[in-house]
């Protein structure tokens, strides 16, 4: 059973199409697997059954030569998306229990296209956080493991999403990503994660977190999955007035065009302080293997870079704290009674969100405030034409940007926590995409002397993912990146 | 001006500013496809949009943005070809999303006004600064329950166009017509139904009072009132409470006030020290509302004839008084049927009769206007018949109850009665003849001087010919009869 684990997605196609296997044995293989790792604590529902029946289906559809383009691929599920009659609660108690009568556009695209629903997984309350750390149901863990033994973060916010991927317990995932929620994760698990343009994806019936940053995307072991799982992934909308219209690219067809030619940007505001220097060699060996391959790399500025975190922690939070109104105890989830409406909302809110969701629902509610408005959530948006516009002269000479994807490897779990400034640090190279509305891909480049993954991202045009996929094909491919984590479903450790 | 009120102290003038709600015809909400129909079982007109689960979006229903911009051209007001939605955030049992989806900053229509005709015909143009879209709340109900409300989700979502006025009502009587007049020309529009009753509009009134020509008074705002009678009922307390209270040495405080209907008073809701922050940023689900010129033109050339029009059309080309014209203009129905009954007739006429006797009918029966027993041509017809001599005055108004009664036409009640008047001048001669001779003494009172008695024979011979007679010929005959001999 373990050789089904080893096929990547593009591979188990395949072997599904040649019926080498079947759909049955590969969702089962990975149903074993995530049992085999529950204490990663990576998934907060497991749909065995219902996985189960899909497969037998993808069987028959396979038969009869009527296979979509995920056909029989087992996926896991971020639980902030809705899934039709499954529990679906962002991670949060305020939501526990709660099981929606509706299936979130990217969700129903996927299980159209053959996608097998394996289950929830894991991920930070709301999608705020940036370790997995503030899930009501406890921390996801990373699969990987350092010297001292010691349990680290996958990252956040979708860190069941990429300790799955990593470990094998699914072969592909969702995510979202509003300041690097996919990116991030992907690099602290050494899998490729992708943020698509803003309104690629649809955001209906996801779980919304900041409306204006939102955006699905998806989690796989390689570049070609990704961009097969993204093909399946987008659509336009009717339901999500932010959905785009534009034509999706022929993105399986881009992982193999190579770079000859392009020109490669690398800004030289994404240094900081306390970045990891390892973080930079990787960088720099980026940049030589993409020069290796016949792209140009040019120098380039983007100058209100440093200005892009306190934009976003207005920005995010302020969306946040309108967005969760609706967690009110009246309608669904939690309630806690008290003697007036008043006090129901108070009793309700304290005991249904954690502490993390807290502070930006209170952040948020301020920035907005009569009098805070002009001075932070208007200056905030100013900044954000101006990171907008860094992008946009930048794409005027290059065709894509290579940066670090974060500035250090995973670091265990509990760190952080307690220390909500230095958490907001992960996401400093991330974060000014989503300002942007621009796509990202987030490819495992190379492991830390303690053997740690690290990510390179790339970062492209509006809904020009295929360079993207072009660019980090050659990253992947030069990278070589075949080391496994410690903990993975059929692993050696 | 008249409209000054007299206090203890001296003239007080008031300062009336009109935020009337108007729910948008339309079949759907305003961001979902939920039915926006009134008078469903609760919460039978939900959808999950307007129950706001989680990861649901709204989606602008286009047809209210054009009806929010037919309205913004029936007022001659500014159309916005960008606006902005945004939301406005306050918790509350029956507003699931915990925000309003509102324009605050950049609303569809800006700056327009709206001419409004007072009973002695005399008229006044009254500023709008605003219209803007937002959804409506729900309904919660605290009577159902010992310890629970009850939430009705049903308005949830459904359109309303805010319109505000400048504050330039001078009084209650001012305000009505305002908001009688802004009624009149959403219902020539089909922009919203005007129901009163159903809450379909509904106005919070914005009243201060200060010293003629001094400086602005502060204001209070009383809410939601749902008839012409509260809106100038509460105006009238607001007014008296305020000039008693600065009277007195008070002060007025800045506050949202509720009106009691059964006690015509209002009271404090809340003061503006508790109130609501809101917290207005642009919805980021929804991107800046978008028009084209072209849109607006083509909705601006599909418009209908608008009341002011056809008024002045009514006055200049008909002679209509300012009076009669306003009355039949204020509803377009009426305006239609007065074009159609006055076609070829004498149209001061028409008017006299539509606006005296048929409303008159109509009101005493209890009929509404669409249940009107009498059609358009059947009124022409009977004033025609007037007009031509066929019938009298006095007859027409028999015939017009028996046409109002049995809704047949004014010719063939007449002839089915043999009602037509009698004009053959030796027929009326013989009748004269016969009064004559029978009240001998009183002609020969007349003929002393008591020309008094003149009308005496005229009522007479009208009796006697069954009030069929021609008054004009009978006066004529009457009085060389009795001069002349």
């Amino acid at each position: 059973m373990n050789g089904l684990l080893e096929l990547n997605a593009v591979a188990a196609r395949d072997a599904l199409d040649k019926k080498a296997i079947s759909a049955v044995e590969l969702t089962t293989a990975y149903l074993g697997a995530a049992e085999a790792t529950a204490g990663l604590n990576n998934y907060v529902a497991l749909t065995a059954d219902h996985a189960l029946a899909l497969a037998a289906e993808s069987d028959k559809r396979i038969a009869s030569g009527a296979a979509g383009l995920l056909e029989g691929l087992p996926i896991g599920v971020k639980d902030l998306f809705c899934t039709k009659g499954i529990s679906s609660t962002a991670c949060s108690n305020i939501l526990r229990g709660f099981v929606p009568p509706y299936e979130s556009t990217v969700t129903a695209n996927l299980w159209a296209a053959g996608g097998i629903m394996l289950g929830k997984l894991n991920c930070d309350e709301f999608a705020m956080g940036s370790g997995n750390e503030t899930s009501a149901f406890g921390p996801a863990i990373n699969p990987w493991q350092g010297k001292d033994k010691v349990d680290l973060v996958p990252g956040g916010s979708s860190g069941g999403s990429a300790s799955a991927v990593a470990a094998r317990s699914a072969l592909m995932a969702t995510g979202t990503d509003t300041g690097g929620s996919i990116r991030q994760p992907a690099a602290f698990c050494g899998v490729v994660g992708l943020k698509p343009t803003y309104g690629r994806c649809s955001r209906w019936g996801i779980v919304a977190f900041a409306s204006s940053l939102d955006q699905a995307g998806p989690f796989t072991r390689t570049v070609a999955d990704n961009a097969l799982m993204m093909t399946a992934m987008a659509s336009h909308d009717a339901k999500d007035s932010t959905s785009t219209q534009a034509p999706l690219q022929d993105l399986i067809g881009a992982v193999g065009d190579g770079v000859k030619g392009m020109k490669i940007g690398v800004p030289k505001e994404y240094v900081i302080d306390g970045m990891d220097s390892e973080v930079v060699t990787l960088w720099e060996q980026g940049q030589a293997w993409l020069r290796d391959a016949g792209a140009e790399l040019i120098d380039v500025s983007l100058p209100h870079t440093k200005y892009a975190l306190p934009a976003y922690y207005i920005i995010a939070p302020a969306e946040a704290s309108s967005n969760l109104a609706r967690y009110d105890g009246v309608r669904y989830g939690m309630r806690v009674d008290a003697e007036t409406l008043d006090g129901m909302y108070e009793a309700t809110r304290a005991a249904g969100f954690g502490e993390e969701v807290q502070r930006r629902i209170m952040i948020g509610t301020y920035v907005l405030s009569a009098g805070y408005y002009d001075a932070y959530y208007l200056k905030a948006q100013k900044v954000r034409r101006l990171i907008k516009g860094d992008f946009d002269a930048a794409f005027q000479i290059v065709d894509a940007l290579l940066t670090p994807a974060t500035p250090s490897a995973a670091f265990p779990v509990g760190r952080k926590i307690d220390d909500p400034v230095t958490n907001f640090l992960n996401d400093v190279f991330t974060v000014p995409a989503n300002l942007a509305g621009l796509p990202g891909i987030a490819v495992p480049g190379g492991v830390t002397s303690d053997g740690l993954p690290l990510g390179l991202q790339v970062l492209g045009r509006p809904f020009d993912e295929a360079t993207l996929y072009r660019v980090a094909g050659v990253l992947e491919q030069a990278a070589g990146f075949t080391t496994t984590p410690a903990r993975m479903a059929g692993g050696a450790a | 001006m008249s409209d000054l009120v007299t206090g203890c102290t001296g003239d007080w003038e008031v300062v009336i500013g009109l935020e009337v709600h108007a729910q948008v015809s339309s079949n759907a909400k305003l961001f979902s496809g939920a039915s926006a129909s009134f008078g469903s079982a609760p919460n039978e007109n939900v959808s999950l949009v307007d129950a706001a689960m989680p990861g649901m979006l709204p989606v602008i229903n286009r047809e209210c943005v054009y009806q929010a911009i037919r309205t913004g051209l029936g007022l001659k007001a500014q159309i916005n070809l960008t606006s902005v939605f945004d939301r406005k955030n306050y918790f509350y049992a029956d507003l699931p999303q915990g925000y309003q989806i509102s324009q605050f900053k950049h609303p569809i229509v800006g700056e327009g006004s709206l001419r409004i005709v007072m009973a002695d015909g005399s008229t006044r143009d009254i500023g709008i600064e605003r219209l803007h879209l937002e959804q409506d709340a729900g309904k919660s109900m605290h009577d159902q329950h010992p310890t629970k409300s009850y939430i009705d989700l049903n308005r949830t979502g459904v359109a309303l166009m805010e319109i505000v006025s400048r504050p330039d009502m001078r009084s209650a009587a001012e305000a009505a017509a305002y908001v009688r007049k802004l009624r009149s020309i959403l219902r020539y529009l089909g922009t919203c139904d005007g129901n009163m009753e159903e809450g379909s509009l509904r106005a919070d009134v914005n009243v201060s009072v200060r010293r003629p020509g001094g400086p602005l008074g502060t204001r209070t705002e009383t809410k939601n009132l749902n008839s012409l009678r509260f809106i100038q009922a509460a105006i009238d307390y607001e007014v008296a409470r305020q000039i008693e209270i600065i009277e007195d040495g008070g002060t007025i405080d800045q506050e949202t006030r509720l009106f009691d209907t059964a006690t015509g008073a209002t009271r404090t809701m809340r003061s503006k020290e508790d109130a609501h922050d809101y917290r207005y940023f642009p919805d980021p689900d929804l991107l800046p509302m978008i028009v084209t010129q072209v849109e607006v033109d083509a909705l601006a050339s599909a418009l209908p004839e608008l009341p002011d029009d056809i008024r002045d059309r009514l006055m200049g080309k008909y002679g209509l008084s300012a009076y009669d014209a306003s009355v039949i203009t204020e509803e377009r129905d009426t305006a239609r049927y007065y074009e159609a009954a006055s076609d070829g007739r004498d149209r001061k006429l028409v008017a006299n009769w539509m606006t005296v006797e048929l409303f008159g009918a109509l009101n005493k029966s209890g009929n509404t206007f669409e249940n009107c027993p009498i059609s358009p041509e059947n009124l022409g017809e009977l004033v025609g018949l007037i007009s031509d001599g066929t019938i009298s005055g006095r007859i027409a108004k028999d015939v017009f109850a028996d046409m109002f009664e049995t809704g047949k036409g004014a010719a063939a009640i007449v002839d089915e009665k043999g009602l037509k008047q009698v004009s053959d001048s030796g027929a009326i001669e013989t009748l004269i003849d016969q009064v004559l001779a029978a009240n001998q003494e009183k002609v020969d009172d007349y003929r002393g001087g008591k020309d008094k008695l003149f009308g005496f024979f005229v009522g007479q011979v009208m009796k006697e010919s069954g009030g069929q007679a021609n008054p004009g010929m009978v006066n004529q005959i009457l009085r060389s009869k009795l001069d002349g001999a």
